[in-house]
């Protein structure tokens, strides 16, 4: 039905309301990439079936019948401990639920109220009924990500039932366009994308443009690698993204908006569409939203894989269909971005904060997070670490509180080396830094960036020159290619690298990789050549002497640098069957037929194919 | 030449997006979606129906990593290596793929035309890391041993 007032939509939202309300027992089935890869399309169908086949059920509501809604839900966060079932209004979350554990589900649950004890979650020794109790849960304060797996993503209604779209009536008929600008500049909100540019600074350079074409658009290419909060939300929540774009452009007076999604991401693409197809329908999006005068449209764009995409105007020139390459500034986005004309370029996380501050005000958000950095941020806590997930916290909440709090402390009892914190264009963090407040400014400061909030726990069986070789590598492979530091520099300080790594590294080398960061990060054109050095001159800063171990000694103490790795026969355990000998491709095994063999360490190439197929585990490894 | 019917295709998707220069990637997007790659003469015939030249065509298409140009196995099989599967050992995946399906860096696809193996920066679901997607479809927390079963189950459908 086409809302053509805001009563009409206040009224719409009683009726959703009163819809969940009805529902004496709500099954939310997790349907975010990480569990559906886990099978949980067939568990929301086997649940269903089995609520259709039971007398006294109905999946309508009726006075006479218990009335169940099974629904698919957006992303919980606690993928690995997916696929993720939540049953209101108990508030129980079974954690890797399986087809087979549907019929114990449904007769306890479902028709009993008790818990099915044995898919709930347990940390040391307790077992957590409630989701909100869960210790990954509990630290956690979930604003942006608050519907992200309470609701449906595919139903309008149910995001209205939860106080959506409030804020962009309170926008459209309470507050004027200056008005909405001035509110999200005091409210300090600041760019979640990387930069923490403040988000109504650059609207209120838009609005006072001559030009009066302006576009807003969404940058949703989060192609940090470790890096999901975007898709989360796209994905989980996508009206909350579109109800900021759409108070965005009513704010600076755009008509059209255009979302820009990495193709790596299909299912945020699905529901992005699905939600703009029914706001549409809805008179939310459209001409006139909710007879308000004020039109706005909203397009989606697919990515063709370019990760320098996310760079503001080689993402615009990508829209455009160009070649996605960043250009010289100014003049700015703001000023001619998209089609050269004005541009509002913000990402999804920044969106999503848009209507809660509109709907409770400056104020209330600066109660949350720190002075000059006030809200909430999104992280991908992932990496050696017990609890991964997307989680959501205070700005300001120290690293030891995330990482063992919430994350529940090193996997397999390992010991916490470093977090490497914003991706190929961040830093990493190092133990003496786990009570830094993290949040744009105190990062800054230590030559590290929350970037887009990827968090990768690192343990000390993780070699931080690998880790450093790793990100160049990446960069390297995604610089565009029109500026020369970059382009150049980046090849040369991988070469280096890699060159270290294979043990043939110099301590001169570790100057000249100094040298090259410094020049790069001064003279690169776009943010990515900026930053691309960050991650080897930050683990230089921290690690050094793991490097000096590598050029020097030609020694990883981990053992992740396989060129460093020493293949060795245990001459007690050996048997003289000559099988590695003849599996080796280079020859570089000898002996005699029951006698113990040895290997010649300048030959061997380190391919593994001896310690693979010894039959008598006489072949170790000494790194 | 390829035959009529690829051009008949182009068309359908050109009238869907319009004819100008902002529809050229969401149009060679599509024909890739359909044909699963990127036939040089629709590129040249998108270009000249968009009324963009040739070259500059050419220069987009060969910019983005999704393009290809050659044809691609039954099944694309994309490993991811971000940095949470990178952490969780995601080379040990690659490398077990490229034994079981006699692929290297430089050899994507598999001559019978069922596989191309591929490597992406990242899926975005570094909860279950490692990962790899065969056709869009996520398979988690990948092991050397998962990925012979994979690949054995795939082949076992082609029987």
């Amino acid at each position: 039905m086409k809302l053509e007032s805001r009563e009409d939509l206040q009224i719409s939202r009683k009726q959703a309301i009163n819809k969940i309300k009805k529902e004496d027992c709500r099954i939310l089935i997790c349907a975010g990439t990480g569990c559906l890869a886990g099978g949980s399309e067939k568990i929301y169908k086997k649940l269903k079936e089995m609520a259709e086949g039971i007398e006294g059920i109905s999946l309508e509501f009726g006075p006479e019948a218990a009335h169940i809604g099974v629904h698919q839900s957006g992303c919980h966060g606690f993928c690995e401990m997916g696929p993720l079932v939540r049953i209101e209004p108990w508030n129980y979350l079974y954690i890797k639920v399986k087809e087979e554990d549907c019929e114990e589900i449904f007769q306890k649950t479902v028709l009993k109220g008790q818990p099915v004890e044995r898919l709930l979650y347990e940390q040391d020794g307790r077992i957590y009924p409630e989701q909100e109790k869960i210790p990954f849960y509990a630290k956690q304060t979930r604003l942006v990500l608050k519907n992200c797996g309470h609701i449906n993503a595919e139903d309008m209604d149910e995001y209205i039932a939860m106080g959506g779209y409030e804020a962009l009536e309170k926008a459209l008929f309470e507050m004027s366009p200056v008005e909405i600008v001035e509110e999200i500049l005091k409210s300090n909100l600041r760019g979640r994308g990387g930069g923490g540019f403040q988000t109504g600074y650059k609207w209120k350079q838009v609005a006072r443009q001559p030009e009066k074409i302006r576009y807003v658009v969404c940058n949703g290419d989060e192609g940090d690698p470790g890096a999901f909060m975007d898709r989360s939300i796209m994905e989980g929540d996508p009206h909350k993204m579109l109800e900021g774009m759409i108070i965005a452009g009513y704010a600076v007076g755009a008509q059209e908006g255009y979302i820009y999604v990495r193709a790596e991401y299909p299912l945020a693409i699905k529901r992005l569409k699905i939600a703009i197809k029914e706001a549409e329908e809805n008179g939310i999006l459209g001409d006139n939203i909710l007879g308000s005068g004020y039109g706005f449209r909203i397009h989606i764009n697919r990515g063709a894989g370019a990760f320098v995409c996310g760079e503001g105007s080689a993402l615009t020139a990508s829209i455009e269909g160009e070649r996605g390459m960043p250009r010289t500034k100014p003049p700015r986005t703001v000023e001619q971005g998209l089609f050269a004309k004005p541009t509002v370029l913000n990402n999804v996380e920044t969106y999503a904060n848009v209507s809660m501050i509109i709907k409770n005000g400056a104020e209330w958000y600066h109660e949350i997070g720190t002075e000059g950095s006030p809200g909430t941020k999104a992280f991908a806590l992932t990496g050696s670490v017990k609890n991964t997930g997307l989680i959501e916290v205070p700005m300001g909440t120290t690293l030891r509180e995330i990482v063992f709090d919430i994350g529940g402390g090193l996997k397999n009892d390992g010991e916490f080396k470093a977090v490497q914190i914003g991706g190929p264009s961040g830093g990493c963090l190092v133990s003496n830094n786990l009570d830094v407040k993290l949040d744009f400014d105190s990062l800054k400061k230590l030559g590290a960036m929350i970037g887009s909030g990827g968090l990768v726990v690192m343990d000390d069986g993780t070699c931080m020159v690998e880790v450093a070789r790793f990100f160049m590598n990446f960069t390297q492979n995604e610089s565009c290619g029109k500026c020369v530091p970059c382009r150049e520099g980046t090849k040369r300080m991988l070469e280096i690298l890699e060159r270290i790594v294979a043990g043939n590294g110099s301590l001169e080398d570790l100057d000249l990789l100094e040298e090259l960061g410094e020049a790069i990060t001064a003279t690169a054109l776009c943010g990515l050549g900026k930053s691309a050095a960050l991650p080897v001159l930050s683990t230089l800063k921290n690690f050094r002497e793991e490097y000096v171990e590598h050029v020097v000694d030609k020694r990883c103490k981990t053992g992740n640098c396989q060129a460093m790795i020493k293949y060795v026969i245990n001459p007690a355990a050996c048997k003289g069957c000559s099988k590695c000998a003849r599996n080796c491709p280079v020859g570089a095994i000898s002996g005699k037929i029951k006698e113990p063999y040895v290997i010649d360490g300048e030959k061997c190439i380190k391919c593994g194919a001896c310690l693979d197929n010894c039959p008598f585990g006489a072949i170790y490894t000494e790194n | 030449m390829l035959e009529q019917s690829y051009y008949d295709k182009a068309d359908e998707i050109i009238a869907e997006h319009g004819r100008i220069q902002k529809a050229l990637i969401p149009i060679i997007q599509d024909i890739q979606a359909y044909y699963r790659y990127l036939p040089s003469e629709l590129l040249s015939y998108v270009a000249l129906q968009l009324g963009i030249n040739e070259a500059k065509a050419y220069s987009v298409a060969t910019f983005y990593e999704n393009f290809s140009f050659e044809a691609k196995g039954k099944y694309v099989i994309r490993v991811c290596d971000g940095t949470a599967c990178h952490v969780r050992k995601s080379s040990l995946i690659l490398e077990r793929l490229y034994k079981e399906l006699g692929l290297s860096k430089e050899k994507h696809t598999t001559d019978d035309m069922l596989f191309t193996l591929e490597t992406v920066s990242c899926l975005g679901a570094c909860g279950l890391a490692p990962v790899l997607t065969v056709n869009d479809e996520v398979h988690p927390s990948m092991t050397p041993e998962k990925v012979s079963e994979l690949i054995a189950g795939l082949r076992g459908e082609q029987a």
